[in-house]
């Protein structure tokens, strides 16, 4: 090849989301694991066809969640009882009763933090550059139009070999995309 | 009429009226986008945004001459600053039910407008968000309600159920605002992608991060969005629980009662879908989006319109069951004075719009006529924010005959509350110019031809017809 920059794949489109999910378990079942499905929704059962373990946003949630309780609970302790004493009514300076509020919302918020920004941080976002950007074409993915791909990192990679094994699925405008 | 065939049973009706393709719904939705405003749509942004301008010029006036602008005095020293709050507060809930409770019960006819709905609550609760901003009096020292490290070494009263409050809208606007922004990604990238200009290109690509619709992305991006519904169901719940313990933590006949955090919460969700169909009917019809929110929308919202409002009716019953059952002569005083004293005008507003209203919606020629829901759904909301006002005047006559007062707004009162719907239309016609008011990708999620069985079903479906 005399290409000045490297490949980072094929790229082929598919007619609709039953051919794209039957392509996809058929790519997995070659033993390509470099390999991804692209489209406007998600597709039912698309995880299990391309052989994906769950989401793993929860940890992220449960980590942000216990974050924020712990902080609302020694902020109110410690701003009530150590930094301001107020004495209110001969009350004792902490209760978990009137915490519960405010420690209630700090979870919650620190949970969504970290629901959200987790979500970024595993997608690998803000990604403003992607090879598939070349693609005039790719464009319709946010669209009408579903697309997998297999990059040329799969150690199962062989630009013939991969071509044909997406022709024979039903691929139709296959390319190979630049780095 | 119609009749159910086997068909209908099996393979219920669409979502989506009109038979669209994936394409279709794109093109109909971004086009409302992509388009130069039309002339109804300058109008209206130059009518609401005017009133936005009142608003502010009252809100400098405050702030220069202080809270004795508003029709404030002895007795009742929370005026229609606290009514504006929780009248708005309560309409951001019925954006969040939508949003997230249904989501959670797989309610799937709530796509077409979990976006419209999701965008009212943002803007609801920035408008609540301004009265108690500006009550503080001395603005300067705002800043006070956060717990923030300061060179007189004080730190706020956790007790307060007003710093609580605090701590509950706040944290309702944040998590509302990136569920919404979350929900919006995948359709800021189709607007990326079909942007013309370099404007729009850029604006719309910086926002949408680089989305490009990988199924690994969709994986984590499917699990934080149900996580994020499930941390908004509960946390809508406790912000108007938490906003009735502004009332009833305090020891005042006629707030101090443990019915308010459920009443409360069923009053926001009732006032809210008002809202939403005070909002959705006429933006239906100017947009032409008739395909998406559907009658059986409107109708369903009626419904939870006609529930909601049947449990505020049973609230403000029991109220007044309590108030005697409680044999205490202060209680049962302010409830006897809510009905048939100097602001019975106010109660009885209250309870023809929130208690006869929704009853109403027993029929379904009623429920399934889109000029009365419109009609209908302005009396509720009249009739939610009278609710605020007379739970609010419970002070004008206090322990103390010597104290009793009465309420009158001033111009500045007037001018606030206007102005605060100036704000919020401002805003959300602002939201329908330059935002998808559908959910793009959620709606070709729910369409039969996304599954990867519907071919399968499709061919099925047809056999059938041939046969039988």
């Amino acid at each position: 090849m005399a290409d000045r920059r490297r490949n980072w794949g094929l790229l082929a489109e598919f007619q609709n989301p039953a051919r794209l999910l039957e392509a996809a378990q058929a790519v997995r079942e070659r033993g390509y694991t470099k390999f991804e499905t692209w489209s406007p929704f998600p597709i039912h059962g698309m995880d299990d066809a391309m052989g994906l373990k769950g989401s793993k946003v929860g940890w992220i949630v449960l980590a942000g969640g216990l974050t924020g309780m712990t902080t609302g609970l020694t902020l109110q302790w410690w701003a009530g009882s150590i930094a301001y004493p107020l004495v209110i009514g001969g009350k004792p300076l902490f209760a978990w009763e009137f915490a519960l509020p405010v420690t209630f919302e700090l979870s919650v918020l620190l949970s969504a933090f970290g629901a959200v920004f987790g979500m970024f941080a595993l997608n690998r976002m803000p990604k403003p550059f992607h090879p598939l950007d070349r693609v005039k074409r790719f464009k319709k993915v946010t669209d009408d139009a579903f697309f997998l791909t297999i990059e040329a990192g799969d150690p199962q990679f062989d630009l013939d070999e991969s071509r044909k094994l997406l022709e024979s699925l039903g691929g139709t405008g296959i390319v190979v995309v630049e780095e | 009429m119609a009749t159910l065939t086997r068909d209908d049973t099996i393979f219920p009706p669409p979502l989506v009226a009109g038979d669209p393709t994936f394409g279709s719904v794109t093109d109909t939705i971004c086009r409302i986008v992509e388009k130069p405003p039309t002339i109804p749509w300058l109008v209206a942004f130059g009518a609401a945004s005017t009133v936005l301008t009142m608003l502010l010029c009252a809100i400098a006036y405050l702030f220069w001459e202080g809270t004795g602008i508003w029709g404030l005095n002895n007795p009742i020293g929370w005026g229609w600053a606290i009514v504006n709050f929780v009248f708005w507060v309560g309409i951001g809930h019925a954006g969040t039910l939508i949003s997230a409770v249904l989501f959670l019960f797989r309610q799937k006819w709530r796509t077409a407008i979990n976006r419209f709905a999701e965008a009212m609550t943002i803007f609801a609760v920035i408008c609540a968000l301004v009265f108690p901003g500006i009550h503080v009096g001395r603005i300067w020292a705002a800043y006070w309600m956060l717990p923030l490290p300061n060179q007189m070494g004080m730190w706020p009263n956790f007790r307060s159920p007003l710093l609580w409050d605090v701590f509950a809208v706040s944290t309702y606007f944040t998590v509302s605002l990136l569920f919404w922004y979350v929900g919006l990604i995948p359709d800021l990238a189709t607007l990326r992608d079909r942007a013309k200009g370099k404007l729009a290109f850029w604006a719309y690509g910086f926002f949408s991060l680089g989305w490009r619709g990988a199924n690994r992305h969709w994986q984590n991006y499917e699990r934080a969005y149900l996580i994020l519904a499930g941390l908004a169901t509960p946390l809508v719940l406790s912000v108007h629980t938490i906003v009735s313990f502004d009332f009833a933590v305090s020891v005042i006949p006629g707030w101090h009662t443990t019915i308010f955090p459920p009443y409360f919460v069923a009053g926001a969700i009732f006032s809210g879908f008002a809202m939403v169909l005070t909002l959705a009917v006429p933006s239906r019809k100017l947009f032409g989006l008739q395909d998406f929110i559907t009658v059986r929308h409107i109708e369903n919202m009626n419904k939870i319109i006609l529930v909601t409002g049947s449990m505020v009716g049973y609230a403000y019953a029991m109220e007044f069951f309590i108030a005697w059952y409680s044999a205490s002569p202060y209680e049962a005083f302010a409830f006897v004075n809510r009905a048939f004293g100097p602001y019975a005008w106010a109660y009885w507003i209250m309870v023809s719009c929130n208690v006869i209203t929704p009853q109403l919606f027993w029929f379904k020629k009623i429920r399934t006529n889109i000029v009365l829901t419109f009609i209908l759904s302005i009396f509720v909301n009249i009739g939610m924010w009278f609710e605020r006002f007379v739970i609010t005047m419970s002070l004008h006559r206090d322990f103390l005959p010597s104290s009793w007062d009465y309420f009158s707004p001033t111009l500045f009162d007037w001018a606030m509350l206007i102005g605060s719907f100036g704000l919020f239309f401002t805003l959300f016609i602002l939201f329908l110019k330059f935002l998808p008011a559908v959910a793009i990708a959620e709606v070709k999620g729910v369409m039969p031809q996304a599954n990867p069985h519907w071919e399968g079903y499709h061919k099925h479906a047809e056999g059938g017809a041939h046969h039988g």
